[in-house]
């Protein structure tokens, strides 16, 4: 009997303690980046650790500050109160040791609970067919490499889904190329920073396909805000489809050629890639599949070509302090470049 | 007990008479010129008021500005520059001043003395503090050089290098970040150090260490605590202006320095800095919470042994800033378990306060309110606080809204609002009138509801994913009610803070006449007069209990005979 009334009496905290968390859930959206609505495995155990963590904050809160309304309400002066002072009472050894032991004892179970989740996610070993990436932060744009598959991209990560059939995990390895920044996308995974000369890693295995959004978590820099992070988890057959696409050469197309000479005449080629041209910078994202990305500077704005060209024109417009400068071309480059770029497929 | 020699209302004034008028020239010079503790506290807690309405209108800004996504009311820099200036304005010139005010003011009259130990050091560290204050607002004209438009630091308050070094960070902003600090740093181990000196050396007879108030127990305490803590920082800023200048490469990442270098020196300062700042909350609260329900404090030893197991504790729990840096998961499990251990002593205290109030005759003042309001937020700062020690969960909640939101409970739901109770309980002794009861109780209403609809709701906008320092955020992730109703909120609490700033000046000259003992109370400083003479005490006194006054005024029933 009283087993069951205990096994009850916890699950009705948890529900409570779920429900209290999961409120907020009510205004958020399908692109809100929540961390109540996890979607992999890291994510999860974070999430299940929580309604625990909630569950007894919560019944404390409860029993210290329910007893701290009652002091108030019955302790309070009333005109019927007699004359003098209340009765002086200095304290109790015993009282004190109570108070004492009962929080060491629930640091106790909070602590051991937690140490499993810390080492059930950090010290997860890793799978033979792991994807790698390795992920570096740039002032504020992000570059993945996938070094197996000799594929760079930036900004949008696309990694498989994974099932119980063919299970997939991501292991990303993060650095920055300058300064600290953060990598969170609260569906899958807690964050973890991006630090130069400091290689961290994270991992994670969604199984739902679709897009999860996040953004820089470390203050970077003017534009910190604008570091945004779009990850799409594809189904294995669309994520071999876009690898292949991705190791591609860019296209070669002459109708453009007018753009192609503006672009490697220009500054431009100094710091973007476009890989099988003579453009190898390296500064700025990546540009030989540019239009297989939707969103530019980062999520700063769409990917359309009205977009590109303004982009080009006068990065500050979307985001101000950006550190790719306005290159001052003229008209007829702007249409020229933007149409070259347009065919990077 | 007509043997007892407590002066009560017995001041002679044998300097200036009240009846020479100093012309407005020679009060200024007096105030500049003063080493008198009193004068100098009362200096420091003008400053730090000052700053507390500049530091709030920055972040009333702020909250303009993220009111609704997309906003355009401040551009990226300069809202990067105002809540970097918000957040070192309100730890480093309003937090801790404020703290040093009270300490300046109360702590000699506590212990029966007639000045702090060094009092020219005292003056001197007053100065550095405010010409350090002013030399980081300066920034705004001179970040630039003057040629150009305002400038300020823009690399948050935390300021993680390698974002401040000068290849990210060009220009003369930081460099004012860093030299201001420096100087108010020293400032601030000057009056540490007096605090201490002070309180070891100059109490009065009778008062042993564990019969003086918690007040000044809390500040030697805090005072020691101080002199650890700020050393670390002021090592780091002197280490980021040799990178800077001198072709140093602490932090340089690109010449093999690291940055995780500058964030641990910077949390080996910046966690104790938060108990630095709230164990002045907790020494107000000792003072205010028996005198208002008219019963000793619970557990003395206890409380005492508590604040000591927090300065040690709070020393080791620093990383706990630093989960997702990656550390190895047994640094982790271990800062894990010293950051939940600090939980224990926290509650002791909390329960402590319970008891005090409980069986007692409560009366509901205004510094009893927010004493009573310090006690509630407390309880869940300290709640959430244990949520953000769990350290996957951390790895969530990290750098998000949710960490904002759990500071702002500590350090406004606990130190603010035990900042303005101690200003309503103390003003009466400085000035020798009272604040109006009726604005007082408006303000703390106000302020509780504006701080309740900011903070609480902030808790949410982290959970779902909103992360801290971004100057806008993108209309479709679901944060733009909550967003708009926080700075609802903050609107509210800029209101409740300009009705006290209004109270505070009004009743200087309007407040009811205070007399020596308005509320009632047992320490040594109402004994004296309202305000204090220059001297303080006209003899010194001598005590017998934790509670002079108390033995005076039931002399059938002293404390003396049931202390332990």
């Amino acid at each position: 009997m009283q087993t069951r009334r205990a096994q009850r009496l916890i699950r009705r905290s948890s529900a409570a303690a779920w429900l209290l968390l999961a409120s907020p859930m009510l205004i958020a959206q399908g692109t809100t980046p929540s961390t109540l609505a996890p979607a992999s495995t890291p994510a999860h155990q974070i999430f299940d650790l929580s309604i625990f963590v909630v569950a007894i904050t919560g019944g404390i809160f409860l029993i210290v500050g329910g007893l701290l309304a009652i002091a108030l309400y019955r302790f309070r002066a009333r005109k019927s109160d007699p004359m003098g002072e209340p009765a002086q009472i200095y304290g109790s050894t015993q009282i004190e040791l109570a108070w004492t032991v009962i929080p060491v004892l629930i640091v106790v179970v909070l602590f051991l609970t937690t140490a499993r989740i810390i080492f059930a996610i950090q010290d997860a070993p890793k799978p033979k067919t792991a994807l790698d990436v390795t992920v570096i932060g740039h002032q504020f744009w992000w570059e993945f490499r996938y070094p197996k598959y000799g594929v760079v991209s930036a900004n949008e990560l696309h990694i498989p889904a994974s099932s119980n059939t063919a299970p997939e995990a991501t292991f990303l390895k993060l650095t920055s190329a300058d300064v600290n920044h953060s990598f969170w996308i609260p569906q899958l995974a807690g964050k973890t920073d991006l630090i130069a000369n400091h290689v961290n890693t994270m991992w994670m295995d969604p199984r739902t396909p679709g897009l999860y959004l996040g953004q820089c978590a470390q203050f970077c820099g003017s534009q910190h805000a604008m570091m945004l992070l779009r990850v799409y988890v594809d189904t294995p057959e669309q994520f071999d489809a876009w690898i292949r696409n991705q190791q591609q050469p860019a296209r070669q197309d002459p109708t453009v050629e007018a753009g192609r000479k503006v672009f490697e005449r220009q500054a431009c080629m100094n710091c973007h890639t476009v890989s099988g041209t003579a453009a190898t910078g390296r500064f700025g994202p990546d540009l030989t599949h540019l239009m297989s990305r939707a969103t530019l500077a980062a999520g700063a704005t769409d990917n359309t070509p009205e977009n590109l060209r303004q982009w080009i024109k006068s990065p500050d417009t979307f985001k101000h302090g950006a550190l790719m400068p306005a290159m001052q071309l003229n008209d007829e480059q702007l249409n020229q470049v933007t149409a070259y770029l347009e065919t990077l497929k | 007990m007509s043997d007892y020699p407590l002066p009560i209302s017995q001041v002679i004034d044998p300097t200036t008479s009240a009846s020479e008028r100093d012309t407005f020239l020679e009060k200024l010079h007096g105030w500049v010129v003063t080493v008198d503790h009193k004068r100098l506290g009362i200096l420091y807690i003008l400053y730090s008021t000052f700053f507390l309405l500049v530091g709030g209108a920055e972040a009333m800004m702020i909250r303009l500005q993220l009111a609704y996504p997309h906003n355009h009311v401040l551009s990226a820099q300069v809202f990067n520059r105002f809540f970097t200036m918000h957040g070192t304005t309100m730890v480093f010139l309003v937090g801790m001043p404020f703290l040093f005010g009270f300490a300046n003011y109360i702590v000699p009259l506590q212990i029966g003395a007639r000045d702090m130990a060094f009092p020219r050091v005292n003056a001197f560290s007053f100065w550095l503090t405010a010409f350090g204050g002013f030399l980081l607002y300066y920034s705004f004209l001179g970040g630039a050089g003057l040629y150009g438009v305002g400038n300020a630091p823009d690399v948050g308050w935390f300021a993680y290098a390698p974002l401040t070094l000068r290849a990210f960070s060009p220009g003369h902003a930081t460099d004012y970040w860093a030299l201001a600090l420096i100087v108010s740093g020293f400032g601030t181990l000057g009056t540490a150090i007096n605090i201490i000196a002070t309180i070891v050396s100059m109490r009065c007879k009778g008062m042993t260490l564990m019969r003086m108030p918690l007040f000044t127990w809390l500040l030697l305490i805090v005072s020691m605590l101080t002199l650890v803590t700020i050393t670390p920082l002021t090592a780091a800023q002197f280490m980021l202006l040799i990178d800077r200048y001198l072709g140093g490469h602490f932090f340089d990442t690109q010449a093999g320095g690291s940055s995780l270098i500058w964030i641990h020196f910077f949390w080996i300062f910046g966690h104790p800095e938060v108990y630095v700042l709230v164990m002045p909350a907790f020494a107000i609260a000792n003072e205010i919470i028996p005198v208002f329900c008219r019963k000793a404090i619970f557990g003395y030893p206890a409380m005492v042994a508590a604040s000591i197991c927090i300065m040690f504790v709070s020393l080791s729990v620093w990383a706990h800033h630093m989960f997702t840096v990656g550390m190895t998961s047994v640094s982790n499990a271990f800062f894990t378990l010293s950051t939940m251990l600090v939980g224990v002593p926290t509650g002791i205290k909390i329960f402590n306060w319970i008891a005090t109030l409980w069986g007692g005759r409560i009366r509901f003042t205004t510094p009893m309110l927010f004493c009573i309001g310090f006690l509630f937020q407390f309880l869940i700062a300290g709640l959430t606080g244990i949520m953000l020690s769990v350290s996957p969960w951390d790895w969530q909640l990290h750098n998000s809204y949710f960490v904002i939101a759990h500071f702002h409970y500590v350090l406004v739901g606990a130190v603010v609002f035990c900042i303005f109770a101690g200003i309503y309980y103390w003003y009466p002794k400085a000035t020798g009138r009272l604040m109006n009861e009726t604005l007082g109780k408006w303000h703390f209403w106000l302020f509780t509801i504006g701080f309740h609809i900011t903070f609480d709701t902030m808790h949410f906008l982290g959970l779902l994913g909103m992360p801290r320092s971004i100057y806008t955020y993108q209309p479709d992730r679901g944060w733009n009610f909550l967003n708009l109703v926080v700075s609802v909120g903050g609107l509210i609490q800029g209101i409740a803070v300009l009705i006290f700033a209004y109270n505070f000046i009004v009743s200087y000259r309007r407040g009811e006449i205070a007399g020596d003992d308005p509320w009632d109370a047992w320490t040594l400083e109402w004994t004296t007069s309202s305000p204090p003479p220059v001297y303080n005490f006209e003899e010194e006194p001598e005590v017998h209990s934790r509670r002079p006054l108390w033995d005076l005024k039931h002399p059938d029933d002293p404390d003396w005979e049931y202390e332990s």
